[in-house]
């Protein structure tokens, strides 16, 4: 068939709409999560914490961490007058079910909450044999549970305490900063139930994060600086006394 | 000539055919998106993400319940989230009908925050409960919601229990 002029006008409008459709591809879903556009942290404001345990029981709820093992926990420590150096620390399964009151009188009291510090040049990762553990683009410290030996290097070398070895797998576990929650827009588990606010989750590449003015403005400390580890857990109000 | 190597040859080629193996040994065995951004399975952080939510998040649950939300912003508890005290509902969410969350005990829920501990920040509300209330549930006089007290507990004033 020989294709006329009046073909080709009658063609041409088909095919523009046709190679639109082509060009569209399949339609994009939802706001697409960006790994380089975020660098997340948390912020504990210790003079807010009350120990509830709401957090621990989240945590373990949203992440079925197994009884007696805690990707967050609470301390309550006592540091009696000047005996800065050693504070009496204690964690009842992990500050779960809230804390008995104290039998200590005078002295000083307080709750310091503790998760995996997202180190961005991490101990953990770097002793892992097998790349089983790393750090994202966006700033968390992960686990490949399929890819992890259960050989416990990591656990040994993290200086907070924060990984265990799950019984169930026998694999490394951790805090994993609720990373299928952030990457889906919501925030970290423990901070949407803390009542008091003295856990949020911080994205530090968004220059609207209100972490930014806090961080200005407050006299704000990360737990052990002196192992350079990076830490991205910002503690408010802390005292000298904590480890 | 070529017979005095002959023993360097065949050196040559096993090491070479097994060169080949380990390579093709390697590239079978490794995953494809290992090294995609550094030295782990790339595709580990899209299964992490995947993992199912179990809280919905306070901003799901207000979308449905507005009268609650009303009540929460006159009292000092607008600022603590629905499952703080509910406890993890996203399958409520998911399926309102079908998922109901339990009926809670407020002698339990309420001293999680408010029973008295020297630890806790001074300006933070608690009470001994055995000498506030000597085993009345909280909210006989308190609405969880909005706690403040009114000027008659409507409770108590209607003589429910």
């Amino acid at each position: 068939m020989e294709i006329t002029r009046r073909h080709l006008l009658v063609l041409l409008p088909a095919a523009a709409a046709a190679w639109k459709y082509v060009m569209a591809g399949t339609p994009e879903s939802a706001p697409k999560y960006s790994l380089t556009e975020h660098w997340w942290g948390m912020l504990i404001d210790i003079p807010k914490c009350i120990g509830c345990g709401s957090c621990v029981r989240a945590c373990a709820q949203e992440n079925d961490v197994p009884d007696g093992y805690f990707r967050t926990w609470i301390e309550r420590y006592h540091v009696a007058d000047w005996k800065i150096e050693k504070p009496e620390v204690e964690s009842p399964n992990g500050g779960k079910q809230g804390f008995p009151p104290n039998e200590e009188s005078g002295g000083k009291n307080f709750f310091v909450p503790k998760l995996c510090n997202h180190c961005a040049d991490s101990p953990c990762t770097q002793v892992c044999p097998v790349g089983a553990t790393f750090v994202t683009p966006d700033g968390v410290v992960l686990v490949d549970k399929t890819y992890c030996l259960g050989c416990r290097y990591c656990v040994q070398a993290c200086p907070y305490g924060c990984r265990f070895i799950n019984p169930n797998s026998n694999t490394a576990e951790k805090c994993s900063l609720c990373y299928h929650r952030i990457s889906k827009g919501l925030t970290t588990a423990c901070c949407e139930v803390c009542p008091t606010g003295a856990r949020q989750l911080a994205d530090l590449k968004n220059p609207k994060d209100p972490i930014h003015e806090f961080l200005r403005t407050h006299t704000v400390q990360i737990l052990k600086p002196h192992m350079a580890t990076g830490s991205k857990v910002f503690y408010n109000g802390m005292d000298g006394s904590v480890r | 000539m070529l017979k005095d190597i002959e023993h360097l040859i065949r050196l040559t080629l096993v090491m070479a055919i097994g060169l080949v193996l380990f390579v093709i040994v390697r590239a079978a065995v490794i995953p494809p998106s290992f090294g995609e951004y550094g030295h782990y399975r790339g595709d580990a952080i899209a299964e992490i993400a995947a993992r199912p939510i179990a809280y919905a998040g306070h901003q799901v649950c207000e979308s449905c319940h507005t009268e609650v939300v009303d009540q929460k912003r006159l009292g000092k508890h607008v600022v603590v989230a629905c499952e703080a005290c509910h406890g993890p509902l996203a399958k409520h969410a998911e399926d309102p009908a079908s998922v109901t969350p339990p009926k809670l005990d407020t002698g339990v829920v309420c001293g999680r925050c408010h029973e008295a501990n020297s630890a806790k920040p001074k300006t933070f509300p608690q009470v001994v409960t055995a000498d506030h209330s000597g085993g009345v549930a909280c909210d006989m006089c308190h609405q969880p919601h909005k706690p403040g007290i009114e000027a008659s507990p409507p409770k108590l004033a209607e003589g429910k229990k």
